[in-house]
């Protein structure tokens, strides 16, 4: 298009913006991002995050210690609506879990060079998430100290699971899931462990550093199997997330309420997952990098880059809810159309409209280029599908549940004060282990982006 | 007794590739290369054959999935057959699920696994630690160690051979404690 | 927090410890001194953990009503109908399964009180003796016996002792639900207090003018089993009866009747009194079409229909009934008359008098509470304050109980020898399962002091009493009499009645006019005038019209509510002249639009922890002259609200049909009119069916004959040891019941407004949606295809309740089964008590059915069709529930599924279930009807 003035006048597209600014070697490189754990003193905004997640992890405990104490029934869930928040925060963090594996995996594959700085807090929030999931099905048992009758393990009752039960599914996809983002991130983690090791000073640290390190040396050996183990990690992690939001799509589409038993359950769920994660890495990457300084890394471009995704994937939730109905209709199903209408018009109607807002409404706004350029505009957003999501999660479930097949039993839910101590304390637990997590490893991978940089001094040279 | 071998420093990746291209050219085989990142043709330069994890994570795999598919049927059919909502016994659609789950972990366990094992990490002790300039190999230095049980190495010889690389400091390394 | 009693405390611990002690110390086996025989059909001789069941009768107002009490180890756990007992026919109420709760309850009174301390038995009858020397001289002059309505043969004979003793002594008796008016009636038709006796299976038309006969009126069980006889579609076919109602309060008579109308309490009089006249012929046409539907139908229908009034209607209704009755020659057919079983008394009012009067000096106030429900006007308890000596003998320490200068505990009705005359004067034993639990004193045997008796048990008291009757082979007959549980031959027979001329008219209250609010009261369906407060399950089980629990409230109709702006638990000031209470409004369809109705017995003050304190106290606006309903009342919203736990919150069906209903014509012309595509075919399955070789249980549930009276529900509890939740977690929707009968209503047609019953327990699904998502298989079904829950394996994941379409789960949100001393020794050994975190369930009562099993396999055989009777089934008062095998060609439940009216709940969703519903007839005249 020729350039008008109105044109000339407009931001430069912020994904035209290099994905590595400034002049670094390698040697900057490593002091810049050792420094964040090694040099940087703690300001009072460290202390301040610390006291805060802190104070909600300490709640979170005491819901716990009051729910093992009391019982479910602390929480409003009764009949018929017999999950509630618990399965609600399950599927919310376990989608937010999914970016992180998109885009150290998928990103790997199709080789995308502006993952490289964002790849590391990517995973390391896709494993407290996923810690944070998996922790839900348990508090939400009737019995949590039996959860592990959903392993398959010789026991006295010689009984087995009940491998036909998506609960059974989900056992194995959320272990299968944590396990293997812990060795991907641990594996990317070894020869910036090593980095650390040598950059330490203090003997403590080093000890700490070189022992996790496994004693790494950069051979080129290592280069040569740990670059096939870790392609292969990759490829194993894309069709595993997959499987897991189709797995916890199960959960819904398996059972044979109206409003749950849709065949387009798992790619919603995927779709959904992917959209929650990428605004959740929104909301972390933002002030993660005006806290450490980190523009040059992180540039204009990998926000606008996430944000584009964020917009696809809206449009894709956006379809899904607009088949959801249509099924319904043409189907021709009477509970199915009871339930869509009592989604749309009934005690809840908040809720679906509130999801509508944020999911498909908000998203649009990063269609301006203005709004892509802005990283506080981009927070804004990203918080908003956040809880759209969260929201979303709570429509489903309990829009499926209050009114089902028999009008004797239909009934409604609310929550109470440790309902909400749940969701507030997992939050704070969450966002106290990532400030650890940035606190003593580093939060960007070293050796890629040392490559990165030799790939494009040697493209400018 | 020569020791374990002459480290030497190089302040870039094509430097060190140069050196490992003119090393092999020398008749040098017990190469070892060192690099803050995974350099791209030093693979090629040191004549790496392939390498075996992608082969270990397929026999993870398949152990994982042919395992728990096994499990499934054997508890549900065999060991604890039982009528749960009218469903057949051996209703295998059922068991896909937690089959793909455990197939994938088999295969990254195997994988991540076999790269240590191949590997031979982990290890904390190694000559190469030894040496002063050896702690920027994870920063931004790139090293050459030409191994004393090469056939061709010869401790003065070598070490003024690679003087003529122009490397930034030679290292003779202590042979690897017992 | 759970609003149940509170965990004991520390005193009550330490004495119920004892008690316990004294049980242990038995073999927690406390047999009564007196020999007592078991019931003729359990094998005779106790084998321990071999439950046996004995015959006895548990009275209300002074009617019996004849039960099997089964005995685990010495410990009454459950009570059964009798099946020789004229008024259960092996059925009961729920109000009778309750009363095993009421026999174990911990907050029953437990030692003598005077001014409320405690003291002994001893002290109580050295004072009692020098007081009644003292009476002697003065022919007994001043000495008052108060009781409730009773009708045993002992309790007279000792009253007569006593006569004889102190000529001057008087005997009142009061009951909140009397039965005074009906015997007023026939003493105006015919010259002498009768009480009919209806024989609904033989009448073809019913007009239920305010009466509840299937619910709450002697013999309600009784009704119920002979109505539903003459309605069963497939044995009455054409001739199945029609019911005409007429009522204020929509009851459960009402629910089942074929043609309704909504009226004032006053209204329904001058309704009968426009009937007798068209009848007679000395009236001019016109009248609603009911009225003239009604009309057609009883000319049509001599010596074969029947007029029924209910308790709450004045005397001159009950006359208008007997004139009606003898006009259409009823009398002798569909209705009887007979001498009242309950003995005749004077009246509280007099006794009130005498006690402003000063003539009062000692007064016995036997098992009668009239503190908490005597006439406000009467104002009772400030007279009692006047009283030189007060004795209260009763169950619990209750308002009157605090009031007298002596408290008695009294022996429950399973704890002490007794007799008592059932609605139509057959006469039986009740004799005790178990020595008084906590220290109480038989009625006998106090007023054995009276009489002078002093060493006297009841024991022997009964069985003097019965010496006369049963002449010299006593023995025998007093074998036959406690294991039959009744007597045989002693029915009072039929009274031979002749009208007398019309009486002039009394005055009653008329509303002022069209728009005058009317105040009616009734008893609660469940803790009748109050007694039974303190029984939770009482309490928990959901009224049946308004589905409302732990409270009662201001009943009236969307009409009204309109008009007042007012909406469920806004909470409104009702006043009638000078006295007034504060009520919740809970909005009732079909309602009367002009009245306003208040369920009797809250608003407890001394009931226990459960049952204090509970709703409003009606008998804050009841008086003497309009114990029933009054004109004039005052209504006014509050503002404020008081939330009301009840568990359906909707109650249309919102064309899904879980209930299908048609007229009697319309099933004569297509009797499967009910069956849709499901049940005619099942629909397609990838999967092959699960062959069940042995016994396949199934159940049949006939919505035509079930009147929803919820004693399935309670006998459910009683069984299975299902606990209750309290008041908070109703309100959560959380109640625990394994089997409910939910309550449809259809949109009021010309018949007037339609309710529908459907008790919906667990449907035992083939392909059981709930076990598929069980990660742990604990729900899975066993080899004769019940879909069992194994509470031991269950992590309760919840999934398999979301996954019911039914939703007939129960989950242990909290520790919901508590241990109480006492009560938990009512609970069925053969069931495990659930703990907090499980989900539970109906599974067609399985320990009866093993116990069915290892009977026949003693004598190996097969199970009879039968033998096993779930809980629920056997209570039923219609016999709409019906169980077996449905691999058995022979059995009742095979029959009943082969009928075209049989269908599946959510048929369409493949799960196959085991239970399933035969579909409810309608018969209401049809415009060509002849006549």
């Amino acid at each position: 298009m020729n350039a008008t003035a109105a044109e000339v006048a407009r931001p430069a597209a912020p994904e035209a913006a290099p994905v590595l600014l400034g002049h670094h070697t390698d040697g900057s490189i490593t002091d810049r991002i050792t420094g964040i754990v090694l040099q940087r003193g703690r300001g009072a905004g460290f202390w301040l995050a610390i006291g805060i997640s802190g104070a909600a992890t300490v709640l979170f405990v005491v819901a716990i210690a009051w729910l093992f104490a009391r019982g479910v029934g602390i929480w409003g869930i009764n009949q018929p609506v017999s999950w509630g928040f618990a399965i609600t925060n399950y599927v919310w963090w376990v989608a937010i879990g999914n970016s992180g594996t998109f885009i150290s995996a998928f990103l790997l594959l199709l080789r995308q060079r502006w993952r490289t700085s964002i790849n590391r807090f990517a995973e390391a929030m896709t494993i407290f998430a996923v810690a944070m999931a998996g922790l839900m099905p348990i508090l939400h048992l009737g019995r949590p100290w039996f959860f592990y009758w959903l392993a398959p393990y010789p026991n006295a009752m010689n009984v087995w699971p009940q491998w036909r039960s998506p609960l059974v599914w989900d056992f194995f996809a959320i272990a299968t899931y944590l396990i293997v983002s812990i060795l991907f991130w641990y594996m990317g983690l070894l020869p910036d462990l090593a980095t650390m090791r040598d950059a330490a000073r203090r003997r403590g640290r080093q000890l700490a550093y070189g022992l996790a390190a496994l004693g790494w040396r950069g051979d080129a050996r290592h280069w040569h199997h740990y670059r096939s183990a870790y392609l292969l990690l990759g490829g194993v992690a894309a069709p595993l997330v997959i499987s897991v939001h189709s797995v916890v799509a199960f959960e819904f589409s398996f059972a044979n309420l109206p409003g749950w038993h849709s065949a387009i359950y798992a790619p919603y769920f995927i779709a959904g997952a992917l959209f929650s994660g990428l605004a959740m890495a929104l909301t972390i990457t933002i002030p993660l990098r005006a806290i450490f300084g980190l523009h040059d890394f992180i540039t204009a471009r990998h926000l606008a880059n996430i944000a584009k995704l964020m917009l696809a994937c809206g449009w894709i939730i956006t379809y899904t809810y607009v088949i959801e109905l249509f099924t319904a209709f043409y189907g021709g199903d009477r509970y199915e159309i009871h339930t869509a209408l009592a989604r749309m018009g009934g005690d809840y109607a908040w809720i679906y409209w509130t999801v509508v807002a944020c999911n498909v409404l908000v998203p649009q706004l990063i269609w301006w280029r203005a709004v892509r350029a802005s990283p506080l505009a981009l927070f804004a957003i990203s918080i908003l599908v956040n809880v759209g999501m969260w929201l979303e999660r709570m429509m489903i479930i309990l829009t499926g549940l209050y009114q089902d097949f028999l009008p004797s039993s239909w009934g409604n839910f609310t929550p109470t004060f440790w309902d909400w101590a749940i969701l507030a304390g997992s939050l704070g637990a969450f966002a106290l282990l990532f400030i650890l997590f940035i606190r003593f490893v580093p939060a960007l991978s070293m050796t890629e982006l040392r490559r990165l940089n030799r790939d494009i001094t040697q493209a400018g040279s | 007794m020569s020791g374990y071998g002459l480290l030497a420093e190089f302040d870039s990746p094509d430097a060190l590739l140069a050196a490992v291209r003119a090393a092999r050219e020398a008749g040098y085989r017990q190469l070892e290369a060192f690099a803050p990142f995974a350099v791209e043709g030093l693979d090629e330069a040191l004549q790496l054959p392939r390498s075996r994890v992608p082969l270990l994570a397929l026999l993870g795999g398949i152990a994982g999935a042919g395992g728990g598919f096994f499990l499934q049927w054997y508890s549900a059919v065999v060991d604890f057959p039982i009528n749960s909502g009218g469903r057949p016994l051996d209703s295998w659609p059922a068991f896909v699920p937690a089959m793909v789950e455990l197939g994938i972990l088999g295969a990254s366990l195997a994988a991540f696994a076999g790269m240590l094992l191949l590997n031979g990490l982990p290890r904390l002790r190694h000559p190469v630690f030894e040496a002063a300039p050896f702690a920027r190999a994870s920063r931004d230095r790139f090293f050459l160690c030409i191994r004393g049980a090469d056939p061709r190495f010869d401790a003065q010889r070598t070490h003024a051979w690679l003087q003529q690389r122009a490397a930034l400091s030679i290292t003779v390394l202590p042979a690897e404690a017992p | 927090m759970l609003d149940l009693p509170p965990l004991i405390q520390r005193r009550d611990f330490l004495r119920l410890m004892s008690a316990a002690l004294a049980l242990a110390s038995g073999g927690c086996v406390r047999r009564p001194a007196a020999r007592i025989v078991p019931y003729a059909q359990t094998p005779s001789g106790l084998t321990p953990g071999e439950p046996q069941f004995y015959a006895t009768a548990l009275t209300q107002g002074g009617y019996a009503h004849g039960v099997l009490v089964r005995s685990d180890d010495g410990r009454p756990t459950k009570i059964e109908g009798n099946p020789a007992h004229p008024a259960s026919l092996g059925a009961t109420g729920p109000i009778e399964q309750g009363r095993i709760l009421e026999l174990w309850n911990p907050a029953r009174s437990h030692a003598p009180l005077q001014q409320g301390l405690a003291t002994t038995w001893q002290s109580f009858t050295s004072m009692l003796a020098a007081r009644l020397a003292g009476l002697q001289s003065r022919g007994g002059a001043g000495l008052y016996l108060l009781t409730g309505a009773t009708s045993s043969p002992t309790l007279r004979r000792q009253w007569q002792r006593i006569a004889q003793r102190y000529p001057a002594a008087r005997w009142h008796v009061h009951e909140a639900v009397d039965r005074d008016a009906v015997r007023a009636g026939a003493m105006r038709a015919f010259g002498a207090a009768l009480e009919p006796v209806y024989r609904f299976h033989r009448a073809r038309i019913v007009a239920a003018l305010d009466a509840d006969f299937l619910a709450a009126m002697p013999g309600a069980v009784r009704h119920a089993r002979d109505f539903a006889r003459a309605r069963s579609p497939e044995q009455a076919g054409a001739r199945m009866n029609r019911l005409y109602a007429a009522e204020c309060m929509p009851s459960v008579t009402g629910a089942a009747a074929d043609h309704r109308l909504p009226l004032r309490t006053a209204e329904i009089l001058e309704l009968a009194q426009r009937l007798e006249a068209r009848l007679a012929g000395n009236a001019a046409d016109g009248g609603p079409p009911w009225f003239d539907a009604l009309l057609a139908d009883l000319a049509a229908h001599r010596g074969e229909s029947l007029v029924v009034a209910g308790e709450a209607q004045p005397a001159e209704m009950h006359e208008l009934a007997c004139r009606i009755n003898a006009r259409l020659g009823n009398i002798g057919r569909t209705v009887d008359f007979i001498a009242p079983p309950p003995v005749a008394g004077e009246s509280l009012a007099a006794l009130v008098e005498a006690m402003r009067g000063g003539t009062v000096d000692t007064l016995l106030v036997l098992g009668a509470n009239p503190a908490y429900d005597a006439p406000a006007d009467l104002e009772f308890s400030a007279a009692l304050g006047s009283v030189p000596l007060s004795v209260h003998c009763g169950l619990y320490v209750d308002e009157t109980a605090r009031l007298c200068h002596w408290h008695l505990p009294a022996a429950h009705e399973l704890e002490s020898w007794s007799d008592a005359r059932a609605f139509d004067g057959t006469a039986c034993i009740q004799q005790p399962l178990i020595a008084p639990l906590y220290g109480g004193y038989a009625v006998h045997e106090v007023l054995a002091l009276l009489s002078g008796e002093h060493d006297a048990t009841a024991h022997g008291l009964v069985q003097a009493t019965w010496r006369e009757t049963f002449g010299n082979d006593f023995e025998t007959s007093w074998q036959q009499a406690l294991q039959a549980g009744v007597i045989a031959g002693s029915a009072s027979s039929a009274v031979k009645v002749a009208l007398r001329a019309a009486a002039p008219a009394v005055a009653r209250t008329v509303p002022r006019d069209a728009h005058d609010l009317e105040l009616n009261f009734r008893p609660d369906p469940c803790i009748w005038d109050g007694r039974y407060a303190d029984i939770p399950w009482l309490q928990e089980l959901p009224r049946p019209l308004t589905q409302l629990t732990w409270d009662n409230a201001a009943l009236l109709a969307p009409e009204l509510a309109v008009e007042f702006d007012l909406h469920n638990e806004d909470v409104v000031e009702l006043w009638v002249a000078d006295r007034r209470i504060e009520a919740p409004v809970w909005i009732v369809n079909g309602h009367a639009p002009r009245a306003v109705t208040l369920y009797l017995g809250f608003g407890r003050r001394h009931a226990g922890d459960v049952g204090s304190g509970r709703g409003v106290d009606p008998y804050a606006l009841r008086t003497s002259g309009a114990p029933w309903f009054t004109a004039g009342l005052g209504l006014r919203s509050t503002g404020t609200r008081v939330p009301l736990a009840t568990v359906q919150h909707h109650h249309r069906m919102e064309e899904r049909e879980p209930v299908r209903s048609g007229t009697l014509s319309r099933f004569l012309a297509q009797p499967d009119f009910a069956r849709e595509a499901a049940d005619r075919a099942p629909p397609p399955t990838l999967y092959p069916d699960f062959p069940y070789e042995g016994h396949a249980w199934g159940m049949t549930i006939d919505l035509a004959a079930c009147i929803g009276c919820n004693a399935c529900t309670i006998a459910c509890q009683a069984e299975n040891n299902i606990p209750t939740v309290g008041k908070d977690e109703v309100l959560r929707g959380r109640e625990m019941h394994w089997i409910r009968v939910d309550r449809y209503e259809a949109a009021p047609q010309e018949t007037g407004p339609h309710t529908d019953f459907q008790p919906v327990p667990c449907m035992q699904c083939e392909h059981a949606p709930c076990e598929v998502v069980c990660p742990v298989e604990a729900s899975v079904h066993d080899a004769e295809g019940i879909n069992v829950q194994v509470y031991n394996r269950c992590v309760g994941t919840r999934f398999c309740s979301n996954n019911c379409p039914y939703k007939v789960r129960r989950f242990n949100f909290l520790q919901y089964a508590r241990d109480a001393p006492g009560l938990d020794a009512q609970r069925n050994p053969e069931v495990t008590v659930r703990n907090r975190g499980v989900m539970e369930k109906c599974n067609y009562c399985l320990q009866r059915i093993v116990r069915g099993r290892i009977a026949a396999d003693r004598d190996n055989r097969r199970i009879a069709d039968g033998e096993v009777v779930t809980a629920c089934q056997a209570v039923c008062p219609t016999q709409a529930i019906v169980f077996g095998d449905l691999n058995d060609p022979a059995s009742r439940v095979r029959a009943n599924r082969e009928l075209p009216r049989n269908y599946a709940l959510l048929g369409e969703l493949d799960t196959r279930p085991r239970t399933t519903y035969l579909a409810k007839i309608t018969h209401p005249r049809e415009p060509d009807d002849a006549a």
